[in-house]
């Protein structure tokens, strides 16, 4: 066991730098130059452009680049963005929590309300509510995220008074993030609801329930023991890549509540090519992402005794 | 069960100390902002300005983020009133025999926010640092019309001199200002925001000083919170015409457009620079008279890139058979809902020396279009393309201008959308553009020289379009050299007549700003290059 984690996380190395060289060189790629973008329209000087990429160091060949970058990161050196100056280090430690806050915020939300509908249709298969549920999941698939994010700002401005906020404007509140947090949760909420209710109803008739009932175990024991856990594990993948998914993929959320998240960030940082600010977040995330699998498929071994670890 | 239970305990770890190390990060991220509820002081009025790009110095700032805090923290000489007049601010007069040497007056007892005189050898120090090359400052060619620039900014290598020749102090508070020659408009330069002075602890710590600026402005600098607000404080000391009228303002960064508008309408915040298109068709019923729709002086063109296949040599007469093809009034009505106005030259409204034509070549006149397509020969190829970047809301313009060429003249007119504003400039500077692209140019200082010997001269660093003509750069240079502002404003409007037969680029539309304020403010302004002036905001 314990060798298994300690051989995932020396294979994140490699992971890790392949995937940096890999967003670096796609930035580098990108036409379009940081410096020069950073002055507009309007009349500039080639000179000042010229000497500013000088003293970053930009007009040095990529890999050479690649390089410094890296063993700065590796004494925990992000670097500093080129038009504010300001330490990426600070951005991301400012980015990060709002992102955080409002991923986990949906991530509970998903997980508890997506499990509950699922099983509460999975238990009942081809049921009224079964139906019911289904039809809702499908509404908010279907569903944009953006259309669902101006409808529910509309609600809140016409209806909400002080409760309901239609903007952010302060991210360690949990209220003013209720909105953001649905809207991020709703597509996920409606995949977790489905595949759980498929799973409990699958399950409902494997061999190993009946031996249970007819065991005489109390209905409680069944569902929540023998059928929960097995019928999880589709669940707990699903979930886990979806953590990741909700703290990149909130950027048209994001944009729409006035939350200063990871995804905004990343998008200004791109379309202002700044290399190192795209690149640094985007390990982080690559991080998370490598972690968050690590945890699932540890998980399965808890959920499944069958899958053991050498 | 062994097996799994130590699995348990190990993936329960796990998360527990990513859980940590996550929530650590969370807690010192924003501790600083609980005491800020989305509250402001009592008498301070928001406006939705986003994060500067830059530090917060001078030279170094010309996005409008900046400009907006800049302008509410420092004061150059002088400014302008909606006429594109001159008000003195900190100077008493900027005064000239001979558009060359200028002298310049300063207001006595003037201070620096933090208590230092604001003298002759504030404003040489600063504008000696701003242009010396190794200070690396964006608005450093500002100051390139001063003789001795080349010294502290040469093309190449290092400066020859740490302070430029032409800047001379004659006591406290006079200095002359000598110039490499003659140009009749340079007070009219003073009127821009890099021309403010600089306090001597500049120049212990640019950097410090560039996040907790001092200046001589109308308010002093109160907080900066990264990405989210920009607190300023009325200056009570403040002596020049622009005094503050509230008692402080909170510049606010917004994600969108929408969520800013959101705020305007929920009363959280008191003013909206611009509209986004999704809000334009009600927000004059949703404001009421807050509602603020007004030219500024910028333009908007297509540019030809006279170095493409497509308009290498062509006849003027087919740009001008172009231009005529281009329905402006249905086209601004509908796609732009009224964001802009209908262009009939080169130089907008609000600006010195905006003149009439009298020329049709900006009317919409499709048979005459067509029929002067004809005459000059037609466009090579039957087709041509407008490069726009896409992440500027360009497309749909873009998309109508070319349909309304089409259909009046029968040349093929396509888009050629870069994936944003960065892949745009690039090709645009390495003359990659394979068409016309979309140009755009806000006033620097309210003169027309502005709007044509930027663009169009020859040795222009904003002429992408590559424009060059013998005749065109001889008359700007003349009129450059004219003997007194009137003369060269005329010449220049002789340069614009000449510039309708050549057509070095096909004007479309002046902006209009769309902005607007809640019921919690009054005496909203906005200034000629469509910035709303904070100062003069009152609370109700």
């Amino acid at each position: 066991m314990g060798r298994y984690v300690a051989r995932r996380l020396l294979q994140m190395i490699p992971v890790f730098i392949g995937s940096t060289l890999l967003i670096f060189l796609m930035m580098y790629v990108l036409p379009g130059d940081p410096v020069r973008t950073a002055m507009g329209d309007q009349q500039f000087d080639p000179a000042i452009v010229a000497s500013i990429k000088k003293d970053l160091g930009l007009d040095q060949p990529v890999l050479l680049q690649y390089w410094h970058y890296m063993t700065n990161l590796v004494q925990g050196d992000f670097g500093t963005q080129i038009s504010s100056g300001r330490e990426i280090s600070d951005v991301i430690s400012e980015a990060f929590p709002v992102t955080l806050r409002l991923t986990l915020f949906a991530f509970t939300f998903v997980t508890l309300v997506g499990l509950g509908l699922g099983i509460v249709a999975g238990l009942k298969p081809d049921t009224l509510r079964d139906r019911g549920l289904l039809l809702l999941t499908l509404v908010l698939v279907s569903m944009p995220s953006f259309v669902l994010g101006i409808l529910l700002q509309w609600v809140a401005l016409e209806y909400g008074g002080d409760t309901f906020k239609a903007t952010v404007t302060d991210s360690t509140n949990f209220s003013e993030l209720l909105l953001p947090a649905t809207v991020l949760a709703a597509l996920s909420l409606a995949y977790v609801a489905r595949l759980t209710r498929t799973s409990v109803a699958e399950n409902l008739r494997a061999d190993y329930m009946r031996t249970a009932v007819a065991k005489g175990l109390p209905r409680r024991r069944i569902i929540g023991v023998h059928l929960m856990r097995n019928s999880m594990i589709p669940v707990v993948t699903f979930l886990g890549i979806e953590i990741g998914n909700l703290m990149t993929g909130a950027i048209v959320t994001e944009s729409i509540f006035n939350v200063r998240g990871v995804g905004i960030e990343i998008y200004e940082a791109l379309l202002r090519r700044e290399g190192a600010t795209v690149v640094g977040i985007a390990s982080l995330i690559v991080l998370i992402y490598l972690a968050t699998s690590l945890i699932v498929d540890l998980l399965y071994a808890v959920l499944d005794p069958r899958i053991r670890y050498a | 069960m062994r097996g799994a239970k130590s699995a348990k305990w190990v993936a329960i770890a796990t998360a527990v100390a990513l859980g940590a190390t996550a929530c650590g990060g969370s807690d010192d991220g924003d501790s600083g902002n609980k005491s800020n509820k989305g509250g402001k002081p009592e008498g301070y009025v928001s406006i939705d300005v986003g994060q500067p790009q830059k530090p917060l110095i001078p030279a170094d700032t010309n996005e409008s983020n900046g400009s907006y805090v800049i302008q509410s923290l420092f004061t150059q000489l002088l400014d302008f009133d909606g006429e594109g007049n001159i008000v003195y601010t900190n100077a008493e007069s900027v005064e000239t025999t001979d558009s060359k040497t200028w002298t310049v007056k300063l207001k006595k007892g003037w201070k620096f926010h933090n208590g230092e005189d604001v003298t002759a050898k504030s404003y040489i120090d600063a504008w000696n640092w701003y242009a010396n090359i190794k200070n690396n400052q964006q608005n450093a060619f500002w100051f390139q019309d001063i003789a001795g620039y080349a010294d502290v900014h040469p093309e190449k290598g290092d400066p020859k001199a740490e302070t430029m020749s032409g800047l001379k102090q004659v006591d406290d508070h006079t200095f002359t200002i000598e110039l490499k020659s003659a140009i009749p408009y340079f007070n009219y330069k003073l009127g821009y925001a890099t021309w403010a002075p600089l306090p001597k602890v500049f120049y212990d710590d640019p950097k410090a000083f560039g996040q907790k600026p001092i200046g001589n402005g109308p308010y002093t600098f109160e907080k900066w919170t990264p990405n989210k607000l920009i607190q300023v404080k009325a200056n009570k000391d403040y002596q020049g015409p622009n005094k503050a009228k509230n008692a402080g303002v909170q510049f606010k960064a917004y994600t969108s457009l929408e969520a800013a508008y959101k705020d305007v309408l929920a009363g959280n915040l008191d003013m909206i620079r611009q509209v986004g298109p999704t809000d334009l068709p009600k927000y004059k019923q949703d404001l009421g008279d807050g509602a603020i729709e007004q030219p500024y002086a910028a333009i908007q063109t297509l540019t030809p890139a006279f170095y493409s296949k497509t308009f290498k040599d062509i006849d003027p007469k087919v740009l001008q058979g172009l231009s005529m093809a281009i329905d402006r009034e249905t086209i601004t009505k509908t796609v732009l809902n009224n964001t802009r106005t209908p262009a009939v030259g080169f130089v907008p409204p609000g600006v010195k020396g905006n003149q009439d034509l009298g020329t049709d070549v900006f009317k919409f006149d499709p048979k005459k279009a067509k029929q002067l397509v004809e005459e000059g020969g037609g466009v090579p190829g039957n087709k041509f393309t407008i490069q726009y970047n896409t992440d500027g809301g360009h497309k749909e313009w873009v998309t109508a201008v070319c349909e309304s060429i089409r259909k009046a003249t029968g040349v093929d007119c396509v888009g050629d959308a870069k994936a944003d504003f960065a892949t745009d400039l690039e090709a645009r500077d390495n003359d990659q553009v394979k068409g016309m692209y979309r140009g755009g140019w806000v006033a620097d200082y309210p003169v027309n020289a502005n709007f044509m010997k930027e663009l169009y001269h020859t040795t222009a660093e904003a002429n992408n379009g590559r424009f060059s003509n013998k005749e065109i750069d001889d008359a700007m240079n003349k009129a450059d050299n004219a003997k007194s502002l009137d003369e060269s404003v005329k010449a220049f409007q002789e340069v614009e007549k000449k510039l309708v037969e050549h057509m070095p680029a096909i004007p479309l539309w002046y902006y209009r700003i769309n902005g607007g304020h809640g019921k919690n403010v009054d005496n909203v302004v906005v200034d000629f290059h469509g910035d709303l002036e904070v100062w003069g905001v009152t609370t109700k």
